[in-house]
């Protein structure tokens, strides 16, 4: 009987172009995907994952190169050359499939290596294979493992506290200067892109208000609608300021839009309420003197380009112990599959019944020195032909290629039974 | 017996003390949240050690241990971690905890040094009045102390964000409105408690000397560290001083409390510097 295998088959934003990628990425949901994946033949368990930047197959097969042929179709549609496709897709078994696993769960295969919603995305992915039975022992052991291998990562490892983004370092310095965020509010000057993008993250961060101000009002109105805040007009940009907190400035100005002196007048205005300036535009915005003035934070393009190559490096430093934390966990589930595995167990029960066998003769042997040697023979053959009948059956339960129960359940009911110890040691 | 129940006591919270400065330092380096419930509860443990004491130094003594250089310092520290035990149950400041321990350390450290020797109180001085007068003025200085290290912590954190070097302490320090808000809190408290504690001195005075003013080194000391938490106050009611300028203030003002508390009573001399 060949072996179970774990079969992970995948593409991501390594290895394979966004053309390709986007052709496969799912995008009517898990179930119906699920189903098909499970009524390929051999496929004894799967489970899917398909985020923007990766497509990942788990499968528990006894046929794995069959089963994987069939995957690859289903993955590029059963027109595409298979050996094509092989060049963009990544194949992993066994151990090596549950070490990358845990590499993506922990977040160390993320385009943003430390972003925190790629174990989300498992999770969920996980409790659709679940609901729809795809997942049975063994996948079920591997993804709980890959969650708590992620959640070690993060908690024994400082990957995930720094902001690796302009947007997301602009919210975390906002939250060191402000505290929370939910009460204030954000004004927009410049309707651009930049602006835009910065300003989401901030209203994902619950911000009270939003603001834009442009020079074309309509641009302005437009932004606002998106952002479910309010226009003004440029001219209004000072009164504006005694309201708001955080601004961000990205406009396509050649001169600075705001001049100390109007800021400094602004402060007293304000009860010296604390102004965070975001400045992204090239030619700057914003007098970089302002941040001479007490209560007034800004922070320009480069000043937030250069948090975020502090961040990445401190992460880089960080990941290095967290793929140290992954190799230990694969490690020991490898253990634990070894422990699992069917022949070792074989030969474990073999070896102790013989053992058994041995012993009993020997007293039986010491009690009768009159037996003649041919006796003798005999006897040790019907003991050896009791024993492999009794062994019979239970290896047959072993052997059986049995869809109910998987290999891990009747290793482990066999184990128990026969009182053997778990893990490689009984081999030797 | 009480006097060495006394002793082990004082032992016990400098040990004590040390191992809750300890760990808070583990805890800010590791930021493990099991840490910092050890910490606190090491922290609680000095609290109540204090407490303890400073009651077995009251029988001992037989009036309100607030008189020598050791006792007046040591009821500087038990004000202090009180003060940071009740603020604390009220709403937390990120790593507060451990700038206060150093402090209280610090303070458990220089009482240490100071005689313990039980000193006789001057006849005049035997009154209820000692325990309001001196316990109001103290309880004050452990909120002035607590704005102070709040004030500190302010400094660092907006000095990183300033300078743009967003390093070690970054992290760990909370957010400027919070530590405004604490600066804000504390202030309050501790004005309010340093106004009582000046009023009702001047009231003893009145009773005793006959006069309610008499322009003793400490008296000047005090109103002069009373006007600088008076300017903070009104300046951050009416025009609204936040930020540096209020933590710059919290730790100008900590030290003329701290040259107030031994300044005036050991370089200058006068009335207050009967234990000295």
């Amino acid at each position: 009987m060949p072996a179970e295998r774990i079969v992970l088959v995948g593409v991501n934003h390594k290895n394979t172009p966004v053309e390709v990628r986007e052709r496969m990425a799912l995008t009517e949901g898990y179930e119906e995907p699920l189903l098909r994946l499970k009524n390929i033949p051999g496929c004894k368990e799967c489970y899917l994952l398909s985020t923007c930047n990766r497509v990942e197959l788990l499968l528990v097969t006894n046929v794995a190169q069959k089963v994987e042929d069939a995957v690859i179709g289903f993955l590029f549609g059963d027109h595409v050359n298979l050996d094509k496709c092989r060049d963009y897709l990544y194949v992993y078994y066994d151990d090596e499939a549950a070490h990358h696993l845990f590499m993506v769960a922990a977040s160390l295969d993320s385009m943003i290596v430390g972003e925190a919603q790629i174990v989300g995305q498992i999770k969920e992915a996980y409790r659709y294979a679940a609901g729809l039975n795809c997942t049975g022992a063994l996948l079920n052991k591997l993804l709980h493992k890959s969650f708590s291998v992620a959640k070690r990562v993060r908690n024994e490892t400082g990957i995930g506290t720094s902001a690796v983004s302009i947007s997301y370092a602009a919210v975390q310095l906002a939250k060191k200067i402000f505290g929370g965020l939910e009460d204030k509010k954000v004004l927009i000057v410049g309707a651009g892109e930049m602006a835009e993008l910065a300003a989401e993250h901030l209203v994902g961060q619950g911000i009270a208000g939003v603001v834009v101000a442009n020079r074309t009002l309509s641009r302005a109105v437009t932004l606002a609608k998106r952002l479910n805040g309010k226009a003004v007009a440029l001219d209004e940009l000072t009164s504006q300021l005694e309201e708001v907190d955080i601004v961000i400035s990205s406009t396509g100005s050649t001169e600075f839009v705001l001049t100390k002196q109007e800021v400094k007048s602004i402060m007293r205005l304000r009860r010296n309420e604390p102004l965070f300036f975001i400045d992204i535009a090239v030619p700057r915005d914003l007098d970089p003197s302002l941040s001479d003035l007490d209560n007034v934070f800004l922070y320009d393009i480069d000043d937030l380009t250069h948090v975020v190559e502090m961040n990445k490096s401190e992460r880089q430093k960080e990941a290095v112990k967290a793929k140290r934390i992954v190799d230990e966990e694969a490690i020991k589930f490898q253990h634990w599959r070894e422990g699992m595995a069917v022949a070792p167990t074989i030969r474990a029960m073999r070896s102790k019944v013989e053992m058994i066998c041995e012993e009993e003769l020997n007293r039986t042997f010491a009690k009768m020195p009159e037996l003649t040697e041919k006796e003798r023979k005999n006897l040790e053959k019907m003991t050896r032909a009791i024993a492999s009948k009794v062994l019979h059956d239970p290896l047959q339960y072993l052997k059986n290629d049995d869809c109910e129960r998987s290999n891990e359940k009747k290793v482990y009911n066999l184990r128990n039974i026969f009182k053997l110890k778990d893990g490689k040691e009984k081999e030797n | 017996m009480i006097s060495a129940i006394n002793y082990y006591l004082f032992q016990a919270i400098i040990i004590v003390t040390v191992a809750a400065t300890g760990a808070y330092l583990v805890f800010f380096v590791n930021q493990k949240e099991k840490v910092r419930r050890v910490a606190r509860s090491i922290l609680l443990c000095s609290g109540i050690l204090q407490t303890l004491y400073i009651v077995t130094r009251y029988f001992l003594s037989g009036h309100t241990p607030i008189t020598s250089e050791h006792e007046s310092v040591f009821f500087f520290v038990w004000a202090t971690t009180w003060a940071y035990l009740s603020f604390r149950w009220r709403y937390t400041v990120k790593n507060f905890g451990t700038f206060t321990s150093i402090l209280i350390l610090i303070l458990v450290l220089i009482s240490a040094t100071a005689s313990r020797e039980v000193i006789p109180l001057p006849p005049e001085l035997r009154s209820w009045w000692l325990p309001v007068h001196a316990g109001i003025t103290i309880v004050a200085y452990g909120f002035l102390g607590l704005a102070f290290i709040g004030g500190f912590m302010y400094l660092i954190q907006e000095w990183e964000l300033k300078s743009k070097r967003l390093g070690y302490f970054f992290s760990r320090l909370p957010s400027l409105n919070a530590l405004d808000q604490l600066n804000n809190h504390c202030l309050t408290t501790g004005f309010i408690f340093l106004t009582l504690g000046i009023l009702s001195g001047t009231l003893w005075a009145k009773q005793i000397v006959g006069s309610y003013w008499r322009w003793d080194p400490k008296e000047i000391w005090s109103i002069i560290t009373w006007c600088i938490y008076l300017i903070q106050f009104h300046q951050r009611m009416t025009v609204g001083w936040r930020g540096k300028r209020a933590a710059v203030m919290a730790i100008i003002g900590f030290c003329a409390v701290i040259f107030t508390l031994w300044g005036a009573t050991y370089l200058l001399g006068g009335d207050h510097s009967y234990a000295g």
